[in-house]
């Protein structure tokens, strides 16, 4: 019986005339399959010499070769040194001090080398060295090993030698001696006291010649008023552990603020001590570090951060009341604390800073220094605008240039580029053949500070030596060497630098200085010279602000762009927005409701935004995207530099925008207008979850008042389980038999939530030590990122975080609580923040252990979770199981694989890899070892010296880069030891205690000063 | 041929002895042997009979120079230079600069005795001695052509049993049958007999089986193989012997590799390590040389590649800075995800080279002795005590350990050497 019945395919053939249904009757596909592509090239065809024949024969034969290669071993040849250099014995890493100086970050650091290549940049922890190492200083040694540095010297974009270009150098030096041309030296700020000689001795020999410092990210009006004090061009410094109350107006002095390096005082002042803890009480219109940190954060537009400044000042200098009750209250704080309060700013105006000098000085603060003033910034806005007039209108002969890139960097770069086609000769030192280099006459190949000689005074009471720890990898010359060889002098550098640093060595040898790195010496004290406060003041009072306050600001990852080649820094997680691969603009929810921005994740996890054109005068900025964040003042932008950087970066690292284009007259605080764009945008942000939810055992906190007042078991609870129907504390319950823990070593790793900052230096001295390879930008997105160790940043979804647990301890009922969980999933307009460093926890009892089929993760009994990687054959089992999310899988082969392009995948990065510690391949789990190579090394040593070891030797390279002190590592069965002291302290918790994993890692309760 | 260059040398070294005898004899009977001795031990450092080492050649120095300018110049040379003597400025000077060691405790008996000595006529090359080591080859040859023939004669022996079994066999039926009788005859043909195998399923089961797990167990072996080089023993670019530094001269392993010591490599020696001594050592001996005929090597010819290396001319006593780094084919290869360190075995466990390394001092060419697979590390970690007298640092886990494990001996294992951490980062 035929049956009557008809079945369609598709919609589509109920259409009679559809020309689809016609056509996929005669053909398989609707479109001809682009055959034609690919055959119809017969001339190709037919010249190419490969029959189908011959093809098999070469797969059969490659196959065959393949196998074969496989079973015999590679004939390995070792090269020794002819002659070995008595300090260098292979496997044996070296330790330089130097100093990093790049005019943007500077820092006392000790340089880890093997076989004479730098891989790692640790702390110098010296008495007096200035540390503060960030991320970005971490990351720095792989900037030596860009492969995409300028090589040699190039003259007219042809290779040269450093000869001709002396001669042409001088040539056009003598010749704008004779005409009276004007010569100008632009260079950042070296802070160099011997560069500042020879640059002097240039300026003797032709006296046409001007210096000019330009800073990319300016401090110019900081430099002003103390200029106009303490008649030194300089910054004041801050030693924030000897505050009680820190009252910051839009300074992130956790973040770049007048060059950072504040962390470490801030930190100890941080954590309770005798029921005493600074009170930080943060102004500002971004979310920044120091906001996120602050006891106290109050968002507001600049303008009414000025108004508030000004409030301040009337307060402590007039004992007027602030209308404002925020500011009331933090006056009033900042008046009790008297010669204990301090106050800063951020703010990009020259009034501001003045009041800001003048309030520390009227409180007398103990930790206000002016005299130890900083010498890292130099930089005159005035000048460098009075520089490009100058080129415009013809008046330069000559440009020299170091360390800058003035067409990436200025805001008028166009006026400066054209500006430079009338200059006779233009000459740029740099390490890059960058948008400035790749311009000028002379691209002069500069060496990275790792190659370099140098001194660089940090502050008045610092004179830092700079030496290199590995020889010139590339044919260039320091910017020293040429200004010796313009001015006819025939010594080296070297023996210059020896003989001038005599006078400011106080009392070292020159052999002693270069081992320690610096030299500490005691500042002449600084008086104030002159001051009219009381018209800053009043101009201040009198700010207001049109449109949006865009305020604009420099990451943590990226600073001013220099580094912005480095896969590491790209890679980084943005402390705050946890976005990697970008910079965005943020603006308050409010805000984006009110413009039409929106913030959205897809179904693959990933979050997108949409984009936004920003005007500020008549440039805009177009297809910047857009994140909402958080705590961002209402009527403010925030948008990072270093990004959009189109020349000397490889493709990958080509992301973000150019925010100096908004940088008019290098002023960080702009009036600017947004408007929605077409599009959206894909970010790379690896966190998802930005609250909570309530959880108060996940980061405890508590007040100074209950943690001074109450019982630890009252902030600090056990969680219970419940055993034999009675409630039992979960420490107290084993599902297995414990191991006998208190033989040998027991490692512990212990994290001060009050001390963290959340800076990420950790993060990067991680991947530095442990060949974590860098995945990209849309692996990232994937959720695929191979961080050891993140910082989470979670949000408070009402005013605090102890407010959310109120609201989730409420909820009661099914449909109550997905209402109150979705509600709480939203950060609150102005929310908390706290952060959390989270790696591989170690636990004893590990979930991960018992559920690798192949046994490839396994407990050691010196508490670590080891994990064999040749063993593994990637069932991804441990990672399902692991509570605390801290495997990584290698999805791909990420080292020697052009897809990704990376360090990793060119000769010259890979001299960055640790040759203790294995790079790891595809299809194997990786995570966080607890640094083993260093405590097998530092054991070793002890043993083959025959002694126990030292009391706090053990270390980390998250706890070794910690300059806050959050983080502490070492050996709990060593009572001496500072853990084994920190493990007994009442603030001591596990993450997820009440799963009784034992982790081998404890965090510590956050305490907030809510006095 | 080989004959008469025999007889030849030996009349020569015959004459030579006479003319010696003669000369020693003219010579106020100094005492030749007493200078050689002396020669050894204060001379040979920085000189040679024939040719130039750190200083001249001395053969016939005796003539040269005046017999009290002499005494002079070997008690102390740099005082003689001091002194202004024209004669010893110009050695001096001819010599690079290189000042000569004072020997003020010679007396001037010793030091006629060292001058009767250098005094003596150069010996010619005895040719007679590479004659030796073939007649040893033969000998050994002969000695395999022998063992052959038993073994053949054996294998005949059983191959006519076989024939005259059959044979008999054959015999024994054919006188059957001549008698009538019937010798039953079983069908044995090979046809047959597969079929019968066929058809039993079960034996073809179990052989099938057995087939099996016979090439798996093959396989397996031969896998497990794969990326183990024990007895991996390259051609090297230049001739080392183990044999002649670590045995015959008993140079200590750690005097080169002395990174062993305090890294995780055993360092191949830097080449000017191999100057210390080949500054003077630019020939071996007779007899060395002969050994290396052994191994189809002429020594002096490797130690002049070594002089090619670092860029020495021997005749100029200099180096020429033209340096050419020897690549070295590296035997011991651990895979990359295996962490070992050398100083923790040598230095620590106080560990001999030889254990892991296998007898180097009998190597003429290196060869890696041990498997270095993980069975082996982990059978080593099991069976040895761990080091732990006179170390302070073991001093607290020992007491400790000892007392947990209830043994006075802790091995490597109970340790912890056992973890997988310990070697795998």
């Amino acid at each position: 019986m035929a049956s009557n019945k008809k079945y369609w395919k598709s919609v589509e053939e109920l259409n009679e005339n559809s020309s689809i249904v016609e056509t996929l009757r005669n053909n398989e596909f609707v479109e001809p399959i682009p055959v034609d592509q690919f055959l119809g090239d017969k001339e190709s065809l037919s010249s190419s010499s490969t029959t189908r024949r011959d093809f098999l024969k070469y797969v059969g034969f490659s196959t065959a070769a393949a196998s074969l290669a496989a079973c015999e071993g590679p004939v390995v040849k070792s090269i020794p040194y002819v002659v070995q250099p008595e300090e260098i014995i292979p496997g044996v890493a070296d330790y330089y001090a130097t100093t990093m100086a790049d005019g943007f970050d500077f820092a006392n650091i000790l340089i880890k080398t093997r076989e004479g290549r730098p891989i790692k940049v640790e702390n110098n922890n010296l008495e007096g060295a200035k540390t503060g190492a960030n991320a970005r200083v971490h990351a720095s040694v792989l900037s030596l090993y860009d492969s995409l540095r300028l090589k040699q010297p190039k003259i007219a974009g042809k290779d040269a030698t450093w000869a001709d270009v002396n001669t042409k150098v001088k040539a056009s030096l003598e010749d704008a001696k004779a005409k009276g041309g004007n010569v100008v030296v632009l260079t950042n700020t070296m802070a160099s006291p011997s560069t500042d000689a020879l640059i002097s001795s240039l300026v003797a020999k032709y006296p046409t010649t001007k210096h000019v410092v330009y800073d990319a990210v300016s401090e110019s009006n900081a430099l002003d008023a103390f200029q106009a004090v303490y008649g030194v061009r300089a910054l004041a410094n801050y030693d924030f552990s000897k505050a009680d109350v820190i009252v910051s107006v839009g300074a992130d002095f956790l973040g770049d603020w007048q060059g950072g390096g504040f962390d470490a005082g801030y930190a100890q002042g941080r954590i309770p001590k005798n029921g005493m803890m600074s009170k930080h009480i943060q102004i500002e219109a971004n979310m920044s570090l120091a906001g996120a940190n602050a006891d106290v954060r109050i968002p507001m537009t600049v303008a009414q951060q000025k108004q508030a400044l000004a409030d301040l000042y009337y307060a402590v200098v007039n004992g007027a009341q602030p209308k404002n009750a925020k500011i009331a209250k933090a006056a009033k704080q900042l008046k009790d604390a008297k010669n204990k309060g301090v106050v800063v700013t951020g703010l990009d105006d020259v009034n501001a800073q003045l009041v800001v000098l003048a309030i520390n000085n009227a409180l007398q603060s103990v930790a206000f220094n002016p005299s130890d003033a900083i010498l890292t910034r130099k930089g005159d806005a005035k000048a460098v605008a009075q520089l490009v007039a100058d080129m415009k209108a013809g008046k330069v002969h000559t440009l020299i240039m170091n360390g800058v890139n003035p067409a990436y960097t200025l805001a008028n770069s166009k006026d400066f580029v054209a500006a430079l086609k009338s200059v006779k000769l233009s000459v740029a030192f740099s390490m890059k053949e960058d948008e400035t280099s790749s311009l000028t006459n002379i691209a002069a190949a500069a060496p990275h500070y790792l190659e370099s000689w140098g001194d660089v005074a940090i502050t008045r009471s610092n004179y830092s030596i700079m030496q290199p720890t590995i020889r010139p990898l590339f044919n260039t010359k320091q910017f020293q060497e040429a200004l010796l060889a313009w001015t006819d002098n025939t010594v080296t550098y070297y023996d210059f630098l020896k003989s001038f640093s005599v006078t400011s060595l106080a009392g070292k040898s020159w052999n002693q200085a270069v081992h320690d790195g610096f030299v500490a010496s005691l500042a002449s004290p600084l008086t104030v010279v002159s001051a009219d406060y009381a018209s800053a003041a009043s101009a201040l009072a009198k700010a207001k602000s049109s449109n949006f306050d865009l305020v604009l600001y420099s990451k943590v990852g990226m600073g001013d762009g220099q580094q912005a080649n480095n896969p590491w820094l790209q890679e980084f997680p943005d402390p705050i927005t946890r976005v990697s691969w970008d910079n965005y603009v943020t603006m308050s929810k409010a805000d984006a409701e009110a413009n039409g921005f929106k913030n959205w994740n897809v179904a693959n996890g990933g979050l997108n935004g949409s984009y936004a054109t920003i005007k500020v005068g008549n440039t805009t900025l177009e297809n910047v995207p857009v994140i909402i964040q958080p705590g961002q003042a209402k009527g403010t932008l925030g948008l990072a530099f270093g990004y959009g950087k189109k020349l000397g970066l490889k493709e990958e690292m080509q992301v973000g925008v150019n925010a100096y284009a908004l940088y008019a007259n290098l002023n960080s605080n702009q009036s600017a207008t947004i408007t929605v764009a077409d599009g959206e945008h894909e970010f790379a942000c690896v966190q998802l979850q930005k609250t909570l939810m309530g959880r108060g055992d996940i980061i405890k906190e508590t007040t100074l008042e209950v943690f001074n007042t109450k019982d630890a078991k009252v902030w600090n609870s056990v969680p219970m389980v419940s055993l034999d129907h009675k409630p039992t504390a979960a420490t107290e319950v084993d599902l297995w038999d414990s191991f006998d823990r208190s033989v040998g070593h027991h490692f512990n790793l212990s994290i001060d939530l009050n001390a963290c900052t959340g800076c990420g230096a950790c993060v990067i001295a991680c991947h530095a030590e442990n060949n974590v390879p860098v995945v990209g930008k849309s692996e990232i997105r994937r959720s695929r990122d191979m961080h050891w160790l993140r910082i989470d940043r979670y949000y408070s979804s009402q005013d605090t975080f102890a407010g959310d647990v109120v609201v989730k301890e409420e909820a009661s009922g099914l449909l109550d609580s997905i209402d109150t969980f979705s509600g709480m999933e939203d950060p609150s307009e102005n929310p908390q923040v706290a952060f959390q460093p989270v790696m591989c926890q170690h636990c004893n009892h590990a979930p991960c252990e018992t559920v690798c089929p192949v046994a490839a993760t396994s407990h050691g009994r010196e508490g670590q979770n080891h994990m064999a990687y040749n063993r593994c054959v990637g069932t991804r089992y441990c990672a399902n199981n692991c509570p605390y999310k801290v495997r990584r899988f290698n999805w791909f082969l990420y080292n020697k694989n052009s897809e990704f392009d990376y360090h990793m995948n060119d000769d010259l990065g890979r001299m960055v890899i640790n040759p203790d510690v294995n790079v790891r391949s595809r299809g194997v789990m990786e995570k966080c070892s607890m640094c083993i190579q260093m405590t097998q090394a530092v054991k070793l040593k002890a043993k083959r010296e025959g002694r126990p070891v030292g009391k706090d030797e053990f270390q980390t390279a998250c706890s070794a880069a910690c300059s806050s002190g959050a983080m502490k590592f070492g050996d709990i069965n060593d009572s001496e030891s500072e853990v084994a002291k920190l493990v007994e302290s009442d603030r001591m918790y596990h993450l997820l205690e009440h799963i009784g994993t034992k982790p081998n890692v404890m965090y510590h309760v956050k305490v907030r000063n809510d006095k | 041929m080989k004959k008469v260059g025999n007889h030849k040398s030996f009349s020569k070294i015959f004459f030579s002895l006479a003319f010696v005898l003669v000369t020693s004899l003219s010579a106020f009977s100094q005492d030749v042997a007493k200078g050689k001795e002396l020669f050894n031990t204060n001379c040979a450092a920085c000189h040679k009979l024939d040719g130039k080492a750190t200083g001249p050649a001395l053969r016939d120095v005796a003539s040269k120079y005046d017999k009290e300018w002499l005494y002079k110049w070997i008690k102390n040379s740099g005082e003689l230079i001091k002194s202004g003597d024209a004669q010893a400025v110009k050695v001096f000077e001819e010599n690079n600069k290189v000042p000569m060691t004072a020997f003020p405790q010679l007396s001037n008996e010793d030091i006629d005795n060292i001058l009767a000595y250098t005094s003596e006529p150069a010996p010619a090359a005895p040719a007679a001695v590479p004659g030796a080591p073939v007649v040893a080859g033969n000998a050994a040859a002969d000695s395999g052509v022998s063992n052959n023939v038993i073994l053949g004669v054996l294998s005949l022996v059983m191959l006519m049993l076989v024939v005259m079994l059959f044979l008999v066999n054959n015999m024994l039926t054919k006188i059957a049958s001549a008698k009538g009788l019937e010798v039953e005859q079983k069908d044995r043909s090979v046809m047959n007999l597969f079929r019968a195998y066929a058809k039993n399923q079960f034996l073809v089961l179990v052989s099938v089986v057995v087939l099996l797990l016979v090439s798996a167990y093959f396989a397996y072996g031969w896998m497990m193989q794969i990326g183990v080089d024990q007895g991996y023993e390259p051609v090297q670019p230049i001739h080392y012997s183990h044999r002649i530094h670590a045995g015959e001269n008993g140079i200590d392993c750690k005097y080169c590799h002395s990174a062993s010591r305090v890294s995780k490599h055993s360092n191949i020696p830097s080449l000017n390590v191999c100057m210390n001594c080949h500054k003077n050592i630019s020939e071996v001996a007779e007899t060395t040389l002969a050994e290396g005929n052994e191994f189809g090597v002429n020594y002096n010819d490797e130690i002049q590649k070594l002089y090619d290396a670092v860029g020495w001319d021997k005749s100029l006593q200099k180096y020429t800075g033209k340096t050419k780094p020897v690549k070295w084919v590296r035997i011991h290869n651990l895979p990359d995800h295996v962490y070992f360190n050398h100083s923790q075995h040598v230095t620590v466990a106080g560990v001999e080279c030889q254990t892991c390394h296998g007898p180097v001092e009998e190597m003429e060419i290196m060869s890696q002795h041990a498997p270095l697979t993980m069975g082996w590390c982990i059978n080593c970690h099991r069976e040895t005590n761990v080091k732990v007298e006179d170390n302070a640092y073991y001093k607290k886990i020992h007491e400790e350990l000892s007392k947990k494990y209830g043994v006075s001996k802790l091995t490597a294992a109970q340790m912890g050497g056992l973890e997988c951490g310990k070697c795998h980062y």
